[in-house]
């Protein structure tokens, strides 16, 4: 098991799979808040969706809609399972709190070179440790 | 985080239950960004009055308090709202109701923002309804600190007119007009006000194409960091520095440049530094350039344009007198749609000189409160649409599916008459 630490800003504990990029994400105009779903032409993650999942990413970009964007993946049921970010601002901040998810940034060792996509990872916005419970299948073969 | 008396007896119910739940967000939301303290402030800019399904959903359970409690306080219990503590604005709507009839909006959703704004307005909330509301009077001082979200002005109140600000959303926005507080963090804070980066453009920056360009590179270079930009620069003005900003905060995430000699908190490159180290340039030349043009242009393939886009942000009545001159005694080809997109009470300018009347009778459209990156609405059948804003190049594509052709005024104005994309990036 691999422990990151870091600073828990939205409390709870969750269990899920973790989706990582090391693209910035935008709220307005970069996701489909319908379908929880990466709709950003240029974007690592386009056409992925991010529902259920422990979205890690470096941080926010774009436009201050960021926050309600998220926010609307919660009351329409497609939010992610919990956030780990990097990049501290008032729009990925903001977001993470009104869409209610457990949420952990300024983590170390760095999660984006850490988590892999894939991983079932426990992440605990009280105390802000995150968890790697279990490698994902996909990277199995390179890791034994 | 520190509180003061008056900020812990509202946040323990002195001022009513919304004012309550409106502090603590904000003390959730201060302690999470790591905030010593909250800052007054008697400058809003939110979003409040925009129908969604999200908003529609809540407004049927228990009317706009509850929408409002939801969305801006993120609170789930029934309060009241009452009227905000300071002056507080709307910034742009989904769509306005000059747009009926050019593209579908759906009844209910003309009657919920319709019953919105009345709701909010009898709570003291101006409906400037524009994404530019330094264009119609809220015109922030140097040093003010405000809670103002939409990208764009955010940009603009830091860096053009001096103004504190952090990019805030619907839900601090929603709470700092309740309360007048907003955290201490940030782009409040002067020290986190200093220049991090130089971009140095080596290509002439002398019009409103080079400087939206120049600025989706400087966004793109930086992402959220506090660019200084020198080189060869032009003097701009408004149109320039708003569409300079929007690219900025469009393809990074920046909420704060400095541009020596024009913005204020810059009259010279160290100034912009504090007098600290200043970094190596980056360099802005024809190959970046190209890049930047290229890149916002890969969004296309077919030159039949059915619809022409301007004003992003809302233009000025500048703005529009040029797009009314370029169009004065032509005619829209038949299958081009043309939208210029400026706030109400700058319509009512364009009203009065005849702008508005030179534009229709080509065919085109002055419309308002909107863009179709809000409303996620264009003319009915639009397959590729032409701007001369490098936000809507870059944003429309994603969020409606069309092709996006990116030039100058002229060329838009060119394909609005012509239906054909003949645009091109010039030496």
């Amino acid at each position: 098991m691999i422990e990151l630490r870091g600073r828990g800003i939205v409390p709870g504990v969750v269990e899920a799979e973790a989706l990582v990029t090391r693209d910035a994400i935008s709220g307005f105009g970069g996701i489909d808040v319908a379908t929880g779903t990466v709709i950003e032409p240029r974007h690592e993650l386009f056409g992925v969706c991010f529902t259920g999942k422990v979205l890690v990413f470096p941080g926010a970009k774009g436009s201050s809609g960021w926050s309600g964007f998220f926010q609307s993946t919660r009351l329409m049921g497609t939010a992610p399972a919990a956030m780990v970010f990097r990049v501290i601002t008032t729009k990925a901040v903001l977001g993470a709190i009104v869409t209610r998810v457990p949420t952990v940034v300024e983590a170390m060792p760095d999660p984006l070179e850490t988590i892999r996509t894939g991983d079932r990872v426990r992440v605990d916005g009280d105390t802000g440790l995150i968890t790697i419970l279990d490698r994902g299948r996909q990277q199995a073969g390179f890791t034994e | 985080m520190r509180l003061t008396d008056e900020e812990r007896v509202m946040r323990d119910g002195a001022e009513g239950e919304a004012v309550a739940a409106a502090m603590d967000l904000l003390i959730r939301y201060g302690e999470a960004l790591g905030a010593e303290r909250l800052v007054d402030t008697r400058n809003v800019a939110g979003t409040m009055t925009q129908p969604s399904p999200a908003k529609a959903k809540l407004e049927r359970e228990g009317g706009w308090a509850r929408a409002y409690a939801v969305i801006n306080l993120d609170c789930d219990r029934d309060i009241e709202i009452p009227r905000m503590k300071v002056p507080t604005c709307q910034l742009q709507h989904g769509f306005a109701e000059d747009a009926a009839g050019l593209t579908a909006y759906p009844t209910t959703s003309i009657e919920l923002q319709g019953s919105a704004e009345n709701y909010f307005s009898e709570r003291g909330v101006n409906i400037l309804a524009t994404c530019t509301p330094y264009q119609v009077g809220n015109l922030p001082v140097r040093g003010e600190h405000v809670a103002w979200m939409e990208s764009s002005a955010v940009v603009y109140a830091n860096s053009v007119l001096g103004a504190r600000t952090n990019c805030e959303g619907s839900a601090s926005t929603g709470a700092a007009g309740l309360t007048g507080k907003i955290p201490y963090w940030g782009n409040h804070v002067p020290e986190n006000r200093l220049a991090t980066h130089v971009v140095r453009a080596d290509v002439g920056i002398d019009n409103f194409q080079e400087w939206g360009m120049f600025g989706y590179f400087v966004g793109e270079t930086v992402e959220e960091a506090r660019p200084a930009v020198i080189g060869s620069l032009a003097q701009p003005d408004l149109a320039d520095l708003k569409h300079f900003g929007a690219a900025t905060a469009t393809s990074g995430g920046v909420e704060l440049f400095h541009m020596p000699g024009v913005t204020p908190e810059a009259p010279t490159l160290e100034a912009a530094f504090g007098g600290l180290h200043i970094p190596e340039p980056v360099a802005y030349g024809p190959r970046e350039r190209q890049w930047v043009y290229d890149t916002l242009n890969a969004q296309g393939t077919s030159t039949d344009v059915d619809f022409v886009l301007l004003g992003c942000p809302h233009a000025s009545l500048d703005q529009v007198a040029r797009i009314a001159h370029l169009l004065e005694g032509r005619r829209l080809h038949a299958d081009t749609e043309l939208w210029v997109m400026t706030p109400r009470a700058l319509r009512t300018m364009a009203d009065r000189n005849g702008y508005t009347r030179i534009i229709t009778q080509a065919g085109g459209h002055v419309l308002t409160d909107s863009c179709p990156a809000m409303s996620k609405a264009a003319p009915p059948g639009t397959r590729v649409f032409a701007t001369d804003s490098a936000k809507q190049a870059h944003y429309l594509p994603a969020i409606l599916g069309i092709e996006a052709w990116f030039g100058t005024l002229d060329e838009c104005i060119d394909a609005a008459v012509t239906g054909r994309w003949r645009g091109g990036l010039r030496p």
